[in-house]
C-alpha cells in the first residue's frame, strides 16, 4: 500500500501495488495538502477509544452481515437443514452434504458436476474472449493519432455500469428467436435461449461424429457421463457468454488503456527505429510490458466468472435441461427454491474455499511481480 | 516534433488507421445499438417487434409509434413507478449510511492508533475477497432473525456496510498530512472537529469516488433485495421486479413495457456516468478488484 509519487493509490487491499492501474484518487487530494510533506503510519489521536468509537459501527455491520454469515454457512452445511424450520432445531450430520456433493451418487452429485461443469465451459469462453478483445481494443485506442477516442471509450464502457439484469433483459430480447440477432445473422433461424445442445457436440456432429463412442456414454465422474462432460456451453450457455464478454470489455479495457499509457513512447520508438514491424513492435514489445496488466485482468476475471448469478437468473433461470446452471444459481435454487439449504451452504463453502485460493493466489503473484 | 511524426508515412497512418476505425466504429456498433433498439422497441407495437426486431423507426402497418409499452409499465404485475421508488429510497439512505460510516472507519484506520487496528484492518482485506453469493443463506438467516425480512430496513441496512468502501477511504485519508491533525489540535479543535472540519473537507474528492460508485453498485444490486424482500413484491427494487417479469408473463411477453423498463433503469445510472465520467473511469481498478 505505497503511495505513488503521484499520489496514485495503488492497489486497493488485494496487492500491494496493482501494476499499471489508474488511479483510484484524484491528484486533487495531495494538491489540497499543500506543499505539507505526507507522512504516514505515525499514531495521532492517543486516545485509542476514539480510534475504536470511529471504526465501531462500520466493525459491528462488517462483523453482523459478512463475517459472521461466513461462519453460519459453514455450521449449517455439517446439518441436517432445509431451510424451512429453525436451524438450532436441526440434527449435526457431520460431512454428510459435502459427500452428497462429491462422492454420493445421486441428483444432488449429478446436479452440482453440471453446474461445475456448465461453469468452467463458461469461465473457459468468457475469460479469454473479454481478456483479448479488452486487450485489442485498448491498443487500437492507445494510437495517439487517433480522433474521437473519448467517444468510443465511453461507448465501449457504457454497458459495463448498467444494471446486470437491465442488459440480461435486453439480450434475451435480441437473443429470441424472433429476435434481433437471428434477423442479422446471415444463418438460417437458431434457437438461442431454450438450446440445450452442446457447442462441442454440435462441433462433433459437423465433422460426422453423430454417435458417441458408447464407453463414453456408459461411463462417468460425479454421476454425469463422459459425452456430457465434454458437451462444451450450450447453445443458452453460448448467448450468456456472449452478454458476459459484452458488458465486462469495457472494465477491462479501461485496465489496460491505463496500463498502456503508463509505457513510454519512446519505448515503442526505439523498437520502431531498430526496425520491428508494428506486429513485432507489438508482440514483442508491448505484450511483455504489459504482462502484469494481463495477468490482473485474467485473473480478476477468473474470480468473476466463477460467480456468475444474476445473469443465469433473468436469462433461463438454470434451464434448459439444467445447462446453464452454475454453484451460485444453485446456492440459490437449492436453499431458496428446492428446500435443500444446508447442501447450498455446503457448496457456498466449497465456491468460496475456490474463489479465495484464486484471490490468494492473485495477491501472492501480483506481489512478486508487482515491480515489473 | 509529435507533427512531423504525425504525418510521416508508417506512423499509424493510411490503411493501418483506417483498419482501426472500422474496428472501433464495428465495436461501437454492438455496443449502442443494443440499447438504441431497446429505446426504439419500448415505443413499437408488439406485433411490429415481432414481425421487424431490427428496424429503427415504428411500422405504419403494425399500428406505427405507439405508448403501449409505457402504459404497461404500471398493472397490476407490473410496478415499475414503485420499484422505481424503491430502487431510488434504497439508492439515496444506503448510499449516505456507507459513505459516512466508510469515512470514520477509513479515518480510524488510516490515521488513528488504537489496539487491534491491525487485526481489524486485515479483517476487511479478507472480506474484501468474499462473494456476495456465498452468504445468500446465512444473510437471510440473519435479517430473519433480527425481524428485518420484508422490509426498508432490511433492504437498506446491509448494503451499509462494505469492505471494500472502507479500505477506499482508508486509502484517501491516509494521502492527508498528520500535520493538519496537528495544527487542529494545536489550535484546540476536538478529535470530532478536527474530522468532520478538516479532513473530510479535503478527502472530498475520494467522498465524491465512493458516493459515484456506491450509487451505481446499490442501484443495480440484485442478489441482496432478491434475499430480502422475498415476499414482499412491493418493496422489490428496479432490477429485482424486472428480473421476475419474465417468469410471471410465460409466452407473451410485452417487450416494449419490458424494453421500458429497463431503459428505465438504465438512464440514472447513465445520467450519472455522464455527469461524472471522471470518476467512474478512475474508479474502474477499484471496482475491479471487487469483482
Amino acid at each position: 500500500m505505497t503511495l505513488g509519487s503521484g499520489g496514485r493509490v495503488d492497489d486497493p487491499a488485494p496487492a500491494v501495488s496493482l501494476p499499471e492501474a489508474p488511479p483510484i484518487v484524484s491528484e486533487a487530494a495531495p494538491a489540497a495538502a499543500g506543499p505539507l510533506k505526507v507522512k504516514r503510519g505515525k499514531p495521532i489521536q492517543g486516545a485509542s477509544g476514539l480510534g475504536w468509537m470511529f471504526s465501531a459501527p462500520a466493525l459491528i455491520g462488517l462483523l453482523v452481515f459478512v463475517a459472521i454469515p461466513i461462519v453460519i454457512a459453514a455450521w449449517v452445511s455439517f446439518r441436517d437443514w432445509s431451510g424451512l424450520v429453525s436451524p438450532f432445531d436441526t440434527e449435526y450430520i457431520g460431512f454428510e452434504n459435502y459427500n452428497d456433493l462429491l462422492f454420493q451418487d445421486g441428483v444432488r452429485r449429478t446436479d452440482f458436476a453440471l453446474s461445475i461443469r456448465n461453469n468452467f465451459y463458461y469461465v473457459l469462453f468468457v475469460v479469454p474472449m473479454q481478456t483479448t478483445l479488452a486487450f485489442v481494443l485498448a491498443v487500437i485506442l492507445n494510437n495517439r493519432f487517433l480522433k474521437g477516442k473519448g467517444f468510443f471509450r465511453t461507448s465501449y464502457y457504457f454497458p459495463s455500469i448498467t444494471s446486470s439484469i437491465a442488459v440480461t433483459l435486453i439480450f434475451v430480447f435480441l437473443f429470441q428467436t424472433s429476435g434481433a440477432i437471428n434477423a442479422i445473422l446471415p444463418f438460417e433461424t437458431i434457437n438461442w435461449l431454450d438450446n440445450a445442445h452442446g457447442l462441442f457436440h454440435n462441433a462433433l456432429g459437423l465433422i460426422g461424429v453423430e454417435e458417441p463412442p458408447t464407453w463414453m456414454i456408459e461411463n462417468g465422474f460425479m454421476g454425469v457421463t463422459y459425452w456430457q462432460w465434454i458437451a462444451g456451453p450450450s447453445v443458452a450457455m453460448f448467448a450468456i457468454i456472449l452478454l458476459v464478454t459484452w458488458t465486462s470489455i469495457g472494465t477491462f479495457m479501461l485496465i489496460f488503456l491505463a496500463g498502456l499509457q503508463s509505457i513510454p513512447e519512446s519505448v515503442e520508438e526505439a523498437a520502431k527505429v531498430d526496425g520491428a514491424s508494428t506486429f513485432q513492435t507489438f508482440w514483442h514489445v508491448i505484450v511483455p510490458l504489459m504482462k502484469p496488466t494481463i495477468f490482473f485482468v485474467v485473473t480478476i476475471g477468473l474470480i468473476a466468472t466463477w460467480q456468475v448469478f444474476d445473469q443465469i437468473y433473468a436469462t433461463n433461470f438454470g434451464g434448459p435441461q439444467k445447462t446453464t446452471i452454475t454453484p451460485a444459481f444453485l446456492i440459490y435454487f437449492q436453499s431458496f427454491r428446492n428446500s435443500q439449504a444446508a447442501l447450498a451452504a455446503a457448496i457456498a463453502i466449497l465456491l468460496l474455499l475456490v474463489i479465495m485460493i484464486f484471490t490468494f493466489l492473485q495477491r501472492r503473484l501480483i506481489k512478486s511481480t508487482g515491480d515489473v | 516534433m509529435v507533427a512531423a511524426t504525425a504525418r510521416s508515412p508508417g506512423e499509424g497512418g493510411g490503411w493501418r488507421r483506417f483498419l482501426g476505425y472500422v474496428v472501433l466504429i464495428f465495436f461501437a456498433l454492438v455496443f449502442i445499438f443494443p440499447f438504441v433498439l431497446a429505446l426504439v422497441s419500448s415505443f413499437k407495437t408488439l406485433p411490429d417487434i415481432q414481425a421487424n426486431p431490427v428496424q429503427l423507426w415504428a411500422d405504419p402497418e403494425y399500428g406505427g409509434w405507439t405508448l403501449d409499452g409505457i402504459r404497461g409499465l404500471n398493472t397490476q404485475s407490473v410496478r415499475i413507478p414503485r420499484w422505481a421508488l424503491n430502487s431510488t429510497v434504497v439508492t439515496v439512505i444506503a448510499t449516505l449510511g456507507r459513505v459516512f460510516l466508510a469515512s470514520l472507519a477509513g479515518y480510524a484506520l488510516a490515521k488513528m492508533s488504537y489496539p487491534g487496528k491491525q487485526i481489524l484492518f486485515a479483517l476487511i482485506i479478507v472480506l474484501l475477497a468474499v462473494p456476495g453469493v456465498v452468504l445468500l443463506i446465512p444473510k437471510f438467516l440473519i435479517l430473519k432473525q433480527l425481524g428485518l425480512l420484508n422490509s426498508y430496513a432490511g433492504l437498506i441496512v446491509p448494503l451499509m456496510f462494505d469492505a471494500f468502501a472502507i479500505f477506499l477511504m482508508k486509502q484517501f485519508f491516509e494521502q492527508l498530512p498528520d500535520e493538519l491533525i496537528e495544527a487542529a489540535a494545536i489550535d484546540g479543535a476536538s478529535a470530532w472537529q478536527t474530522f468532520t472540519r478538516v479532513m473530510l473537507p479535503l478527502a472530498l474528492p475520494g467522498l465524491i469516488a465512493l458516493t459515484i460508485l456506491s450509487v451505481q453498485g446499490i442501484w443495480n444490486e440484485f442478489l441482496h433485495p432478491l434475499i430480502a424482500v422475498p415476499a414482499a413484491p412491493e418493496l422489490a427494487t428496479l432490477p429485482l421486479g424486472l428480473a421476475n417479469l419474465r417468469a410471471s408473463f410465460g409466452e407473451a411477453q410485452p417487450w416494449n413495457t419490458i424494453l421500458a423498463g429497463t431503459l428505465i433503469t438504465t438512464i440514472p445510472i447513465a445520467i450519472v456516468f455522464f455527469v461524472f465520467q471522471r470518476y467512474f473511469v478512475q474508479g474502474v481498478a477499484a471496482t475491479g478488484v471487487k469483482g
